[in-house]
């Protein structure tokens, strides 16, 4: 099941077990963290499909624009890791352009700015996953803004 | 040579299996069986190998098309597959039957002459699939049936005359980032595959099936665990997650009944995490297919660092060595270095080995073992940028080289001075995630001196280099020889599709084609008519060494070659 509103999120990592985020535990600036969202009620994360995976960055929250500001929570930008040309995860953080990028086909993604396309083959922006804090902790306001995954091929 | 055997049903039409896989659906009337007697003794006309031939040569014996007629070579029909991404098989050919198989792993059937389609066969794959490398290399032909090796990770036995699934069997765990790409081999009704996903931090395997059944019949890690031979070359637990992965066809001596196979590079790529000498990683391993089990290896370099797979398996040349014939292997290399070495009752041994392209992470070879030293300064490591030469796409990359029975050279595609960098970094690993170990900032490519392609030609015997043809950007497709004293190759970035005089290296014929070729050219016959096929589908790794070089002062424009896979079959125009 993709997150729903009211889940909290964890690192996919698994050392890191399931305590749910804070902003605090991403640090700013750092490379992509890849997350799940966490059923509140069982702790179980939602982590049956790659493409529940959530992408997670924090920013000095005044260098976000303002759709993005709407969407995050004290500088945590949170996205669908998933790319939205062929569905690779997008991993790589390119510092000097400060953009995403998928390692498959270089599409590149602000997520500044609501992970608007700057460059390469991807069709539409990085779905978002907005975000809310309740209790201290990172919670998922809102589903995806769009739908997740890549292109399909057809012959 | 039989004459065309191919009609299409009259019912083609839009068919939905129970595998949920959409087919248009005809019919092959009648098709020749393949068995191990023509696996072994193909006849002139046909290509049921990846190579041809057991012996890796990639080599036709056809001469209709040759140095004196190649010139007035045109196309007879050309079929858009309707797939992007890149296209690496080489077209099957069984007695007037074409196989193709595509990117998301489709498979064509066609008629050989007249590009009519037959069946197609397209698979639904996972919607939540994380494709690398979106590509195929290829169906093996046994029997009745075809196989194929996909990208998430199944072996399929469909109908050779249909198309349909016979059956259907789990290789790997595409969601652990195992998958295949590679053309399966098949030996006396075993079908071997290997697993992709190095890069994602896989333990490689080679494994064989049943190919009436689809049982599998053993399972041959190429990583040892360590209580096994080879498992004390492994200095902590990085074997669990040590690649090694296995993408291209082996090769196969009926001789000593022993498959060849090449074996990925250690992963992550930064040596320093897994020490050390990590077999049976960047080497070349010969098996009993029979059983699996592992008889020899040559480790071709030890820890590696660069992302050197080597991957693909020595040619088997049965040729002259100090005045003695010997059954070599030979093996241009990623690592930039030309192998030579020898099969013997007792097991392999090295011979001899020298750089083809300019390499400087080697100082020396040692005369006895074949074991290279390393210059500490070229090999990459965590938290230090580190520049190497050849880049992490090698000398000679997966394409494979060609050996031509008639000129007795080896016809190397080959990059020359195209160095690379980057950054290793340690981060975790997240089962199904890329895990490179290197930093993506630093992933840059260093091209040196005034052309990066070279077609190479060698005498492997006197070890000189014969000719050389360059190209100013890269090379990156496989190459065919026939015995009209040609070599095929595409590969670069200009779309062309060119025919050599084997013996001068002389360009004598080019075909501008619709896409980048990185695909295996083929020679085959259908009644009095040779003809030469090949895919043109740009994508994958050529299209990343594109991107790659758009930022390097050769500034090539990074979507100069379009992609969409079309089949180009040529003939001699007839007037």
């Amino acid at each position: 099941m993709p997150p729903r509103p009211g889940d909290l999120l964890v690192l996919a990592d698994s050392d890191t077990g399931t305590a749910p985020l804070k902003p605090a535990d991403l640090k700013l600036g750092a490379d992509p963290y890849l997350g799940w969202a966490l059923d509140p009620n069982d702790k179980v994360p939602r982590d049956g499909t790659r493409l529940n995976q959530i992408l997670l960055m924090r920013f000095d929250p005044s260098s976000l624009t303002d759709r993005e500001k709407a969407w995050a929570v004290d500088g945590v930008v949170a996205f669908s890791a998933i790319c939205t040309h062929q569905g690779c995860t997008v991993t790589y953080w390119l510092t000097a352009p400060q953009v995403l990028e998928c390692p498959c086909h270089q599409s590149q993604y602000n997520p500044r700015d609501a992970a608007k396309v700057v460059g390469g083959p991807a069709p539409r922006p990085l779905p978002a996953l907005p975000l809310k804090m309740a209790g201290g902790l990172l919670v998922v306001a809102a589903p995806f803004t769009d739908r997740v995954g890549g292109e399909q091929q057809t012959y | 040579m039989n004459g065309t055997t191919v009609r299409i049903g009259l019912a083609a039409a839009l068919l939905c299996s129970v595998f949920g896989t959409a087919a248009f659906a005809g019919e092959i009337d009648s098709y020749s069986v393949v068995t191990q007697q023509r696996l072994q003794n193909p006849e002139a006309g046909n290509w049921l190998l990846y190579r041809r031939t057991y012996d890796g040569h990639g080599f036709s014996p056809l001469s209709q098309i040759n140095t004196g007629n190649v010139a007035a070579l045109t196309p007879i029909w050309t079929f858009s597959t309707g797939v992007i991404e890149g296209h690496e098989a080489p077209p099957m050919v069984n007695n007037g039957v074409m196989f193709v198989t595509t990117p998301q792993d489709q498979v064509l059937a066609l008629d050989a002459t007249t590009g009519d389609l037959i069946w197609r066969y397209a698979p639904k794959l996972p919607e939540d699939l994380f494709q690398l490398h979106p590509t195929n290399r290829g169906v093996a032909l046994w029997g009745d049936k075809l196989y194929l090796a996909t990208v998430d990770s199944r072996l399929i036995a469909l109908d050779a005359k249909t198309g349909k699934v016979v059956w259907e069997s789990k290789i790997g765990d595409y969601h652990r980032g195992e998958y295949s790409t590679l053309e399966p081999l098949v030996v006396n009704g075993k079908v071997m595959v290997g697993t992709s996903g190095g890069e994602f931090g896989v333990r490689g395997f080679i494994a064989a099936y049943d190919a009436d059944t689809g049982n599998q019949l053993w399972k041959t890690y190429t990583v040892p665990s360590p209580n096994e031979p080879g498992g004390n070359t492994w200095d902590s637990d990085a074997w669990k997650t040590g690649g090694g992965s296995v993408w291209i066809t082996g090769n196969y001596d009926p001789k000593r009944n022993l498959a060849y196979w090449g074996v990925g590079n250690a992963a992550p790529w930064p040596g320093d995490l897994h020490p050390g000498d990590n077999l049976y990683t960047s080497s070349t391993v010969a098996l009993d297919p029979n059983t699996g089990q592992i008889k020899y290896y040559h480790q071709y370099h030890w820890n590696d660092s660069w992302d050197w797979d080597e991957v693909r398996p020595p040619l088997l040349i049965n040729m002259e060595y100090n005045g003695q014939m010997i059954d070599a292997l030979v093996h241009p290399a990623r690592d930039a270095y030309f192998w030579e070495l020898q099969q013997t009752d007792d097991g392999i041994k090295f011979l001899s080995a020298w750089p083809f392209s300019y390499q400087n992470a080697f100082t020396s070879i040692d005369p006895q073992t074949g074991r290279p030293s390393y210059d500490l300064a070229h090999k990459p490591t965590v938290g230090k940028l580190v520049t190497f030469c050849p880049s992490l796409w090698g000398g000679e990359d997966w394409v494979s080289e060609s050996y031509s029975d008639q000129t007795h050279l080896v016809y190397v595609p080959a990059n020359n001075g195209m160095c690379g960098e980057y950054n290793g970094v340690d981060k975790k690993l997240i089962a199904g995630q890329l895990w490179l170990g290197a930093d993506p900032n630093t992933l840059n490519l260093l091209p040196r001196g005034d052309h990066l392609g070279e077609l190479q030609a060698w005498d492997p015997v006197t070890h000189k280099q014969v000719w050389m043809y360059p190209f100013p950007n890269q090379l990156f497709a496989s190459v065919l020889t026939t015995a009209g004293d040609l070599v095929f190759v595409g590969g670069t970035n200009d779309r062309m599709f060119r025919a050599f005089d084997a013996r001068t290296g002389e360009l004598l014929w080019q075909q501008r084609t619709n896409s980048g070729i990185i695909a295996p050219p083929v020679a085959y016959q259908v009644g009095d008519t040779e003809y030469i096929a090949v895919q043109s589908g740009w994508g994958v790794d050529a299209q990343r060494i594109q991107q790659s070089l758009s930022t390097t002062p050769l500034k090539v424009d990074p979507d100069a070659v379009p992609q969409g896979g079309v089949i180009w079959v040529f003939a001699l125009r007839r007037h």
